[in-house]
């Protein structure tokens, strides 16, 4: 065993980098959670983000414009759901998988000129002697933009939650919509607001992977992570933070694994590779199961059809 | 009782399109094909299906295709070839090594439709095997590898833990090692055959662990872009299809799977109604396994060193596996001078001597 070959630092800082597109998947989809709406298509917003990003960060040379069209991208399509779920009532889980396969099919053919096309470069961010010093340089000062924006989010997320009027309004939509149609509140705005937060933040996580992490563009080069922040809200048991900790995990055993690998550890194979989802699982579980409340932290109204006739 | 009524009437047409399906009689030749990853993954399937388009082009109006692209491993499987043999299928292409044993189980209720399945070694009356000798471009790439090292490391992403796979990893480093003894080899196992993200950082995990020169046994293209993010310091190879688009580097050179002339031998086969069963396994000398052009990244000694051995091979020359060769524990497989036979080489499951990884089961 030698694991001398493996740079801790660069292993954190692939970490953090691996683990960006779930996180900002998660991070929109625990919002749209929050307010009482189940997406299930967050695999088919990634992907058309990914798409929408690429083709445009092609197009016109510059990446930040790509993620700006990527976000616009994914919210158009969360949109649809959006419609289709708020104002003509249709089943959220079956809209939500529908959504999944009609994302993968049109970014498909949006992606038809695409392919073995390489993406302008995005460079990491360049903060000087900041991204210079030993180690906390690597870890902390030189990322894309884009990691610190995904951080931001979850920071900024958090605090809307826990401090903001909308928060509260938001929180409470999510937890008993007829008691906030009651007080006033637009349930439908609320909800057709936080679909397209979802979808923005979905469409960022797809952009992030073909422009930063891959880069370039493949049909259905998601591959299921999509469904990954689905469970990983879940089993963050909708807190911000909690969402943070469980992409990075798993992002930190999928890189961890494959470094292993690559040193030449002799562990078996097939445990390290079950390793991000059984680790996940694991820990997941046990930070949610100190509370015995935790299993009554879902969001009340979750996936049910709101109707203000009712 | 009408549920009863209209339940017999869809098992009735099931069956009457069972019945019908491969005698074809006045309509067109129906092939089908299964793809494990979608057209567009720049690899593995969008060779197949150029294969596919060339039977298209090839015949004509005498030939009608169908595909299905995407289609898992296993259970799902079986479901996507039933259904392409009840619309009528007389010919069906299943692209990779899980579809084996569901290939073989609806060939079983199936026995008027041909079955094609690649990589495997299960055949029956309606189910023949075709596979292409990577092992070979292998060899031919593993060369350049040996030779283009400057941190002695090779790297290989492998999916799964099959006799294709194993051959590949063997091949390639038995050739490296022969130009450049310091040469080790880390192999990386992903556990899927097109998962980009994963592809990609299984290339950067190698990078960082000092690996410069990266052979995949996946489907994408992102450990090509992953290795292109290195400028210039890491090189690749394309595979199953050219991947040119990262020549001249990090791209040096490829391994391409040419499947267009079988593909095309065994619809003409069936249109004959002189379809048999059997096992096709070519390489370079049939034309089935292409080397593609080798980059000017490459010294020109280097490059025909390369090419002379794909001559050899090509000729019949020389075989990949000719002994003496050891394996992984140190006991001898091949004396001096033996090669290995086919049955050996479609059951392979354990690492020639010199590599320190283990193969996991």
């Amino acid at each position: 065993m030698d694991l001398s070959s493996i740079n801790p630092v660069l292993l954190v800082a692939s970490l953090m980098v691996a683990s960006t597109p779930i996180l900002l998947a998660a991070i929109g989809e625990l919002v749209v959670e929050k307010s009482g709406v189940l997406n299930l298509g967050v695999e088919g917003m990634m992907i058309v983000g990914a798409v929408c990003g690429f083709a445009t960060a092609v197009a016109t040379g510059s990446p930040a414009l790509g993620f700006v069209v990527a976000a616009i991208g994914g919210a158009v399509l969360s949109s649809l759901f959006g419609v289709l779920t708020q104002f003509l009532l249709s089943n959220q889980v079956a809209t939500g998988l529908a959504l999944t396969l009609f994302g993968l099919g049109i970014s498909a053919l949006m992606g038809q000129g695409y392919v073995g096309v390489r993406p302008p470069s995005s460079p990491r961010l360049d903060l000087g002697p900041l991204s210079d010093l030993p180690v906390v340089g690597r870890i902390l000062f030189s990322h894309h933009p884009m990691v610190y924006l995904s951080l931001a989010l979850v920071a900024g997320v958090w605090w809307f939650l826990r401090s903001t009027r909308g928060g509260l309004v938001l929180r409470a939509v999510g937890e008993s919509h007829d008691a906030a149609h009651a007080l006033g509140y637009s349930v439908v705005t609320v909800r057709f607001a936080a679909i397209l937060f979802g979808g923005a933040c979905a469409g960022l996580g797809g952009a992030f992977l073909s422009l930063v992490i891959v880069p370039q563009w493949t049909e259905g080069m998601t591959a299921g992570q999509g469904w990954i922040a689905l469970a990983i809200v879940v089993f963050a048991s909708w807190r911000p933070w909690r969402v943070l900790i469980g992409a990075y995990l798993f992002g930190g055993v999928t890189v961890l694994q494959l470094n292993l690998q690559a040193a030449g550890v002799a562990i078996p194979v097939e445990l390290l590779s079950m390793s991000p989802y059984l680790i996940t699982i694991a820990v997941l579980v046990i930070i949610s199961s100190d509370r015995s409340r935790a299993a009554l932290n879902a969001p009340a109204s979750l996936g049910r059809v709101f109707h203000a006739s009712k | 009782m009408k549920k009863r009524t209209f339940l017999a009437g869809v098992a009735a047409t099931a069956l009457a399109t069972a019945a019908f399906a491969g005698s074809h009689g006045d309509g067109p030749v129906k092939a089908g094909f299964i793809y494990v990853g979608p057209i567009g993954d720049g690899g593995w399937t969008y060779q197949h299906d150029q294969g596919r388009l060339a039977v298209e082009a090839e015949f004509g109006d005498q030939v009608e295709t169908v595909y299905q692209e995407t289609v898992p491993e296993g259970a799902d499987a079986e479901r996507a070839i039933t259904q392409m043999a009840l619309q009528g299928a007389d010919i069906i292409f299943t692209t990779s090594f899980g579809y084996m044993d569901p290939t073989i189980n609806v060939a079983a209720k199936f026995p008027n439709v041909k079955f094609e399945h690649a990589t495997g070694y299960k055949t029956a009356d309606n189910v023949a095997t075709y596979d292409a000798r990577f092992y070979e471009g292998r060899a031919v790439i593993g060369t350049i590898a040996g030779h283009m090292t400057e941190s002695n490391k090779i790297g290989y992403i492998a999916s799964f833990p099959i006799p294709e796979v194993i051959q590949g990893i063997n091949s390639a480093y038995l050739h490296a090692k022969k130009v450049n003894p310091d040469v080790e080899m880390s192999v990386v196992w992903v556990y899927t055959w097109f998962d980009p993200a994963k592809e990609a950082d299984a290339a950067k995990a190698l990078i960082e662990n000092g690996v410069d020169v990266i052979m995949q046994h996946t489907d994408s293209t992102a450990p090509q872009a992953a290795a292109a993010e290195a400028e210039g310091t890491v090189y690749t190879f394309g595979q199953a299809s050219d991947m040119g688009a990262y020549a001249p580097v990090p791209r040096i050179s490829s391994i391409i799977d040419e499947w267009s002339p079988y593909y095309i031998e065994r619809v003409r086969a069936v249109l004959d109604g002189t379809w048999e069963s059997g096992r096709h396994w070519g390489g370079i000398a049939e034309g089935e396994v292409v080397i593609g052009e080798i980059s000017e990244a490459v010294p020109e000694e280097v490059r025909a060193e390369a090419l002379a051995l794909r001559d050899a091979i090509a000729a019949g020359e020389y075989h990949p596996f000719t002994g003496p060769i050891n394996k992984q524990d140190g006991t001898p497989w091949l004396a001096e001078g033996e090669v290995a036979t086919d049955e050996e080489l479609l059951g392979l499951n354990f690492y020639v001597e010199g590599i320190t990884a283990e193969i996991p089961n």
